[in-house]
């Protein structure tokens, strides 16, 4: 039943997920909008986007408080995401060992950082004003997903390795539910629900602003307009 | 005159406390069928409205990549909120930049995403009907398409494509604004956007010629329709008639007489700018600018300069390529187009101009950026150049200059509150309050460092600041173009160009 469900959320998350890039990529851009100064190079472009990716520059200039909040949140996702890799991988590469500290830091960071997220949604006026159920709804399930996760590591611990084996053969074969012989084990089957639930959303909603930024014309254009001219596809010439 | 709301003008500029609605009353004038016929639009709202207004919204998600992701992936974190100088000076929450662009959105995902369809109240879908088209046409007017959220947005989500699509929308649905419908048909008419007709042209220029060998002793021309000139000069129209527009006019010829490169303007060219821009549509865009690339053909001219006109350099330098181009019919040495600023900047450069820096000592000079310039153009080939560029002209021609607030210059500048055709006197209260950060920032350079002169390089700019700057008590000749402090310290006949 558990594989169903996995095969089947990752089905519609992989397909939804690149069927919007694909939407994104194939719509065209008729006119160079980039906002500027821009890069006027391909190389500078790309530079423009990765620090965008990396470091939030144009959220720096706007907004320090998001910027701290957000940067902090998405960082401390990326940590623990890769250290989840463990649960994926047989046998764990030896650099993960000493990886697991920063990733349980990193989950209390990420934590901590979608409260203050919230809290910041909550508290001022004009983001509170601006923001709808789904924008709260999205945070409340990440911040269930980090807390049931945390919850694993200090409280209740689950079976790994029984649910680790478990999942693996999933891929080649048909498996029941994971063992459920303790709470920590039932805490570990809804982390796993609401990931779930995360990642069919994910297409969706706003959480596609993690494809999107690549597709943002005022962002990845090159500013050379007058150097080349740029086609638009649809004009009739 | 009517009683006008102005914003009191505090130390800084402050982010004030959201209302609701403070600015719902304000709705432009509706076009007429007068207006749209000639432009291919329906003459008056359709009968089923809704139904090809979505339809519209739907080709337009298939013709932008801009509006597509843009709807898709604004995270609402908020930073946007307190940049636009509309939400600034009327605390309307609908001025917001997300706000106004969520009054699309709400609409899209009610149509076009599945969460919209199903799940209506939990993510914001609204239908697109009688209330929401008012307040699409009240608020899509209320936004001058300057672009200072898009430098702000993580994603770089630019409100101005969505405000221009909207606008689209609402004319393919026969729900115009006059005041831009009304004005692209004078272009087609006569050529330019004041329907100044072709003997009114020449006569004025004749009469500043005059008024030029008067003032100075030397024979300037400005010359129309003249075939086989180098340059031809595209000017937006209200540097034939209006002041302070008329100066910089009279600046850049000084400056092609100087030079020694023989220009010419065109009566039926006679506009830089294309509203064609402000109501998003490509078609009327490409057939306004089409007018200044045959003429250029026609008058067998090498090279094409651009007047100070903010949203037409915008047009200019990043459209004109892609709607008539290429231009490979013009001198590969020189820029094409070509900003008047580069142009005189690079004269200067190679020593063609003596200039006297003490005909503009009365001034002490400060600098708006043009919003359209600042963020959607460049000038030379370093990214900023639109920036430096004209500051160092106005360095060449005068003693005494000084920036205003980092925060409102440059790539961060504030819109002078009348772009994107929003120029006209039936939205006299939002252009007054949206003005209001800028002149917060001017006020302080006046008081700090007596600043008697702002310099600017749009004619849209320099018309609304006149207009509403001696509303905030500040006299309106405080404003001039960049090429008016050239023409006063230019010295004609001293050391004749170089080419
Ligand atoms: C390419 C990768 C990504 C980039 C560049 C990116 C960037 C951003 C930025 C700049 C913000 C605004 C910051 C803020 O609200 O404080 C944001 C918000 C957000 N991101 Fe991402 N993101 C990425 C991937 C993801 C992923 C994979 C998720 C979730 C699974 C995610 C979830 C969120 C959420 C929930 C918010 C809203 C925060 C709030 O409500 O305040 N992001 N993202
Ligand atoms: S483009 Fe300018 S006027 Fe329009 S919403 Fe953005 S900041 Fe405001
Ligand atoms: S800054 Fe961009 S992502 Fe954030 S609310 Fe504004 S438009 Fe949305
Ligand atoms: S009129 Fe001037 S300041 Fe206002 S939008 Fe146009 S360029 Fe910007």
């Amino acid at each position: 039943m558990l594989t169903f469900l996995v095969y089947i959320v990752l089905t519609i998350f992989l397909l939804g997920f690149l069927s919007r890039l694909f939407v994104y990529a194939r719509s065209p851009a008729p006119l160079k909008i980039a906002t500027t100064p821009a890069p006027v190079t391909r190389l500078g472009v790309a530079w423009r986007l990765l620090t965008e990716l990396l470091f939030f520059n144009s959220l720096f200039k706007a907004d320090k408080l998001a910027w701290a909040g957000g940067l902090a949140f998405h960082g401390a996702m990326a940590v623990v995401l890769f250290r989840h890799l463990r649960y994926f991988i047989d046998p764990i590469p030896a650099f993960f060992g000493p990886l697991q500290i920063i990733g349980i830091v990193a989950g209390i960071a990420m934590a901590a950082a979608l409260g203050f997220l919230l809290l910041r949604r909550l508290v001022f006026e004009r983001v509170r004003y601006i923001s709808s159920q789904a924008d709260y709804g999205v945070l409340f399930l990440l911040l269930a997903i980090a807390m049931s996760g945390l919850l694993m590591d200090f409280v209740l611990r689950p079976n790994i390795v029984a649910i680790k084996t478990n999942l693996m053969s999933m891929w080649s074969t048909v498996t029941g539910l994971p063992p459920l012989n303790s709470a920590g084990d039932v805490v570990f089957l809804l982390h796993l629900l609401l990931v779930a639930g995360l990642l069919v959303i994910f297409p969706f909603s706003k959480l596609m602003h993690a494809g999107g930024l690549f597709f943002s014309p005022t962002r990845n254009q090159v500013d050379n307009p007058r150097e080349k001219k740029h086609v638009n596809p649809w004009a009739e010439s | 005159m009517a009683d006008y709301h102005v914003p009191p003008v505090e130390d800084d500029i402050k982010t004030p406390s959201l209302k609701i609605g403070t600015m719902a009353h304000l709705a432009p004038y509706p076009a007429t069928a007068k207006h749209m016929d000639p432009m291919g639009f329906p003459g008056e709202r359709v009968e089923n409205w809704q139904e090809k207004g979505i339809e519209k919204l739907g080709e337009l998600l298939k013709k932008y990549r801009s509006l597509q992701v843009y709807l898709d992936i604004c995270v609402k974190c908020g930073a946007c909120t307190d940049k636009c100088h509309y939400y600034l000076g009327t605390q309307d929450a609908n001025n917001m930049p997300v706000q106004r662009a969520e009054l699309m959105r709400s609409v899209y995902r009610r149509y076009f995403t599945p969460a919209g369809k199903l799940f209506p109240k939990l993510v914001n879908a609204t239908d697109f009907d009688e209330e929401t088209l008012n307040k699409w046409f009240t608020y899509f007017h209320q936004c001058s398409q300057c672009r200072r959220c898009s430098v702000f947005c993580p994603f770089g989500i630019d409100t101005a494509e969505i405000t221009m699509a909207a606008r689209e929308i609402m004319n393919a649905i026969g729900v115009g604004h006059k005041y831009s419908v009304e004005i692209i048909g004078k272009v087609h008419q006569l050529g330019n956007n004041l329907g100044i007709p072709k003997p009114a042209l020449k006569g004025t220029l004749e009469f500043l010629e005059e008024e030029i060998l008067d003032s100075t002793g030397h024979d300037v021309r400005l010359p129309l329709d003249q075939e086989g000139a180098d340059v031809l000069l595209v000017a937006p129209s209200a540097d034939f008639f209006s002041e302070p527009h008329i100066q910089s006019l009279m600046g850049y010829a000084k400056v092609f007489h100087q030079a020694g490169i023989s220009f010419t303007i065109s009566s039926y060219a006679s506009e830089a700018a294309n509203f064609g821009m402000f109501i998003g549509s490509y078609d009327q865009q490409k057939k306004i600018a089409k007018r200044v690339v045959d003429q250029a053909r026609a008058l067998k001219v090498k090279r094409l300069v651009v007047g100070e006109c903010g949203h037409a350099w915008r047009v200019a330098y990043a459209f004109w390529n892609t709607l008539n181009g290429p231009l490979d019919f013009l001198d590969p040495r020189y820029p094409a187009p070509q900003h008047i600023c580069e142009f005189t900047h690079d004269l200067l450069k190679r020593g063609a101009l003596t200039l006297d820096k003490e005909a503009n000592d009365p001034y002490r000079v400060t600098f708006h950026d043009s919003c359209n310039v600042a963020r959607a153009t460049r000038m030379g080939p370093n990214p900023g150049g639109q920036f430096e560029i004209p500051r160092e002209l106005i360095r060449a021609v005068c003693n005494h200059y000084v920036d205003m607030d980092e925060e409102t210059v440059r790539e961060k500048t504030f819109c002078c509150g009348g772009g994107g055709g929003l120029l006209t006197d039936e939205l006299m209260d939002l252009r007054i309050r949206g003005a209001q950060p800028r002149v917060t920032a001017l006020k302080r350079v006046m008081e700090s460092d007596k600043v008697n002169f702002m310099a600017l390089i749009c004619a849209i700019c320099k018309a609304q600041f006149t207009k509403v700057l001696p509303m905030y008590g500040i006299p309106m000749e405080m404003v001039g173009g960049v090429h008016q402090l050239v023409s006063n310290a230019i010295q004609l006949g001293a050391n004749k160009g170089v080419v």
